[in-house]
């Protein structure tokens, strides 16, 4: 058995402590099942008057309580009588509402006016090959945890008289999204999560700021975006290509892997994150020995001959590079950077967008409470979270949360607390995340993993920063080319 | 290096004075099935017990013959009898069943269903679910008022405590506090709850009256980044003067003046600290070091730590009975 002596804390210390901020206001009592079903509900158990008792099995013991206590709370004959009345005569929903917050309740107090708070999701999206079927997307990868993010909020929701929904719209890769949009709008979507293109998020940018909408970008990883392009009425969720590169960079010279090889393709996006790579080894002080390009000459994917090919084609790809520690690959088109490791002429370890790999999430990240978003999401959906879906449920998690602590659902009051240094948002990444006041770009910590498990996380021990070390991963403040507007 | 070896001599005596001050603590190691049992005059593990899956929360009857283990992948809480230290019944829980209290009168369980937003109450003579409560979204911390009627649990994603009536088993106020609340923990004269919260880095502490947040502690350690203080367990003394407060991946235990609300000290344990348990006489806490796989003996008379013992994988819970 080990006992050891502990060291004193020698560091100065200095405590604060603070009167309670506007954190501390109390949420009025709510129970989870909407007001006035709720009433109806028990009214019906108490008189026996109107319809038998719903044969709902699947009750939890938890809802009989919440009906068997609401006897006690409403006058059964009244509500009863409302419920008869609005069955019948077809009152009004507002009406009935109302009819509710003012039911004399003996325990509890009275009830909230439901809260509508409509989220728009509006995405691109067509079926996309992948090099291994284990990468084809999922059909719904984003949208999942979107809407286990709304069924997040409405637990929170229903203790606030707050109800949340997502509307779910789908266009192609490269079609005019501004129809759509216009729909959305036009649906009294005040909020919309995108999962788009750069040039399809753009096309909608102006009209959507000239109606008030707020849009959450949980898709697109475009610098530019932040950058050149930055928009006073985008949050971005999504971590951008030069936060993924430098959550990879730091750790490869945490490991005093210091000389890379980069083979990258020949699509914009590849050559994108390329550039992100090259941008932080100049950042971290790797040094990339040699480039080369792969062209993409439309080959067959998924053949038999095409392995065969493979396995003698990729060691004389890489035969040329010169001595190095690390293989780079920047292949987000899916045309050759899974076919990489184990294949290359000498033994190096793959890293980019095969091998070790840069993630906004892990679908088996299972620190920090991860567990607990893992298997709600799996028990959803019946399959892993992947970045994608990380990224539009913090999105709507952060309306939510915005909702929450501002009390209600007022698009402005709720756009303001965004931005307010009082803003933070938990998701599971170990510490609070908070927006960069200066393009609005979520700070986040990066996962680097393969395919089975999580490596290790980025910022790395030891790249300091004056305000957050969040800020080590992307475009800092004093670079940036962003003037919010 | 003199104060130390000076308070290790304090503390030696201490324990020698009589068999009245030696008490067994109990740690449940989360990663590897186990408890630790730990005589706490001589500061050394004298038993391992296997376990169910995943244990986390622990408890003890009051009469101290049985600890109420939540083991949590299991779906189920184990009963150990501390006199064979074998598993000797289990309570139904709920699914994933984290963290629990124990009411003042010992007979009713009040347990946090992570992956379902319940509280279920368990009847301990019946063994049976009295009532299942629907809270937040990831309900974690569970604390009760000393007269036994008010019961608080925290939901960690929506961000509030939930004060629920144990009579009617409903929810009465609920109190918006920072974010992932973790732990509950009522002053002994029942007028104050303390809420801390990971990620928010805070404690909040609530008037069990108004309901209302009437102070909001704030921590800060020079060198340590802001994020890495992060509150979970909460202890307050018997005489209600000194609050103890784990504070996660900062490495630290708090100690707080619940006069003034003032952080008085920060105290160096091991890494990452979770729960937090007093012995009986008080005179002692223990603190379950996470990463450094240890726990952490502090002599509450001088808020110093003592010494540190190996436990199992991941120690996470801690309870200490009378022997």
């Amino acid at each position: 058995m080990r006992k050891r002596t502990l060291l004193g804390p020698n560091t100065e210390f200095r405590s604060v402590a603070v009167p309670a901020s506007r954190h501390g206001t109390k949420a009025d009592v709510r129970s989870p099942l909407s007001g006035f079903d709720k009433i109806c509900r028990s009214a019906k158990l108490i008189t026996g008057t109107l319809t038998s008792r719903r044969s709902d099995n699947n009750r939890t013991l938890a809802q009989e309580r919440v009906i068997s206590s609401m006897t006690s709370a409403v006058p059964g004959t009244l509500a009863a009588f409302l419920c008869f009345f609005s069955l019948t005569v077809n009152v009004p929903g507002a009406l009935a509402q109302e009819a509710t917050g003012r039911q004399p309740a003996a325990t509890a107090k009275p009830e909230k006016k439901l809260t509508e708070i409509k989220i728009g999701y509006l995405r691109a999206y067509a079926p996309r090959l992948a090099l291994s079927v284990l990468d084809v997307p999922p059909r719904d990868e984003g949208v999942a945890g979107g809407n286990v993010a709304i069924a997040d909020n409405n637990t929170t929701g229903s203790f606030l008289g707050q109800k949340f929904s997502l509307d779910v719209t789908e266009v192609k890769p490269d079609d005019d999204v501004v129809p759509a949009f216009k729909e959305m709008i036009a649906k009294g979507n005040r909020y919309v999560v995108a999962d788009l293109s750069a040039r399809q998020l753009l096309s909608i940018v102006d009209l959507a700021r000239d109606n008030g909408v707020l849009i959450f970008n949980a898709g697109a990883t475009d610098d530019r975006l932040r950058e050149e392009e930055c928009r006073a009425n985008i949050f971005h969720t999504i971590p951008t290509r030069s936060m993924l590169a430098d959550g990879l960079a730091q750790y490869l010279i945490w490991k005093q892997w210091r000389r890379w090889v980069l083979i990258y393709g020949s699509h914009e996006r590849d050559q994108l994150f390329a550039e992100a790579l090259r941008r932080a080894a100049t950042r971290f002080g790797g040094e990339i020995v040699g480039e080369k390009l792969f062209e993409d000459t439309g080959t067959a994917r998924r053949t038999d001959s095409g392995v065969v090919q493979i396995q003698r084609q990729m060691p004389v790809f890489t035969q040329d590079l010169p001595e190095h520690d690390v293989l780079l690959v920047a292949d987000e088109s899916e045309v050759f950077g899974t076919y990489v490791p184990f294949r290359t002429w000498i033994p190096r370890p793959v890293a980019g967008t095969a091998g070790l790999t840069p993630l906004a999430w892990h679908p088996a990240s299972e620190q920090w409470g991860g567990t607990q978003i893992q298997n709600r999401f799996a028990k959803a959906n019946g399959r892993r979270m992947v970045s994608k879906d990380m990224a539009a449920w913090t999105a709507v998690r952060i309306l939510g949360e915005a909702a929450t602590r501002t009390q209600g659902a007022d698009p402005r009051k709720m756009a303001d607390f965004i931005r307010s240094d009082d803003f933070s948002i938990a998701a599971f990444k170990g510490q609070k995340l908070t927006f960069r006041k200066w393009n609005q770009q979520l700070r986040q910590p990066i996962f680097l993993g393969d395919t089975r498990s999580v490596v290790s996380t980025s910022p790395q021990e030891g790249f300091l920063h004056q305000l957050s070390e969040l800020d080590t991963l992307g475009v800092d403040e004093p670079e940036t080319k962003c003037v919010l507007k | 290096m003199q104060r130390r070896a000076c308070a290790l001599a304090i503390v030696a005596t201490g324990f020698m004075a009589g068999p009245a001050s030696a008490y067994m603590a109990y740690v449940s190691n989360e990663k590897d099935n186990t408890m630790s049992v730990v005589d706490t005059a001589t500061m050394q593990v004298v038993k391992t017990v296997n376990v169910g899956q995943r244990p986390r929360g622990i408890t003890i009857s009051h009469d101290g013959k049985h600890i109420y283990l939540c083991a949590s992948d299991d779906d189920s809480i184990e009963v150990i009898d501390t006199a064979t230290l074998e598993i000797v019944d289990t309570l139904p829980s709920g699914p994933d069943p984290e963290l629990f209290v124990l009411s003042p009168d010992g007979k009713t369980l009040y347990v946090a269903n992570e992956d379902d937003n319940l509280v279920t109450v368990i009847d301990i003579d019946s063994k049976k679910v009295l009532s299942e409560i629907p809270v937040g979204v990831e309900p974690e911390g569970m604390g009760v008022s000393p007269d036994g009627k008010t019961m608080v649990n925290t939901s960690e994603t929506t961000n509030m405590a939930h004060f629920i009536d144990t009579t009617t088993h409903e929810i009465t106020d609920n109190v918006l506090v920072d974010t992932r609340p973790r732990f509950v923990e009522f002053t002994p004269d029942g007028k104050q709850a303390w809420v801390s919260a990971e990620i928010g880095g805070t404690v909040s502490v609530i008037d069990n009256q108004t309901r209302e947040v009437v102070q909001k502690i704030t921590f800060e350690v020079a060198g340590l980044r802001p994020e890495s203080i992060q509150p979970v367990g909460v202890r307050i003394t018997a005489d209600g003067k000194k609050a103890y407060v784990a504070l996660g991946p900062a490495n630290r235990v708090a100690v707080i003046n619940t006069q003034t609300y003032e952080v008085e000290k920060y105290m160096l344990v091991g890494q990452r600290v979770w729960q937090l348990a007093f012995t009986p006489d008080q005179k002692t806490i223990i603190s379950t070091n996470g990463v450094s796989n240890d726990i952490t003996f502090i002599d509450v008379a001088t808020d110093e730590p003592v010494q540190s013992v190996t436990v199992g994988a991941l120690p996470w819970g801690v309870v200490v009975s009378p022997k």
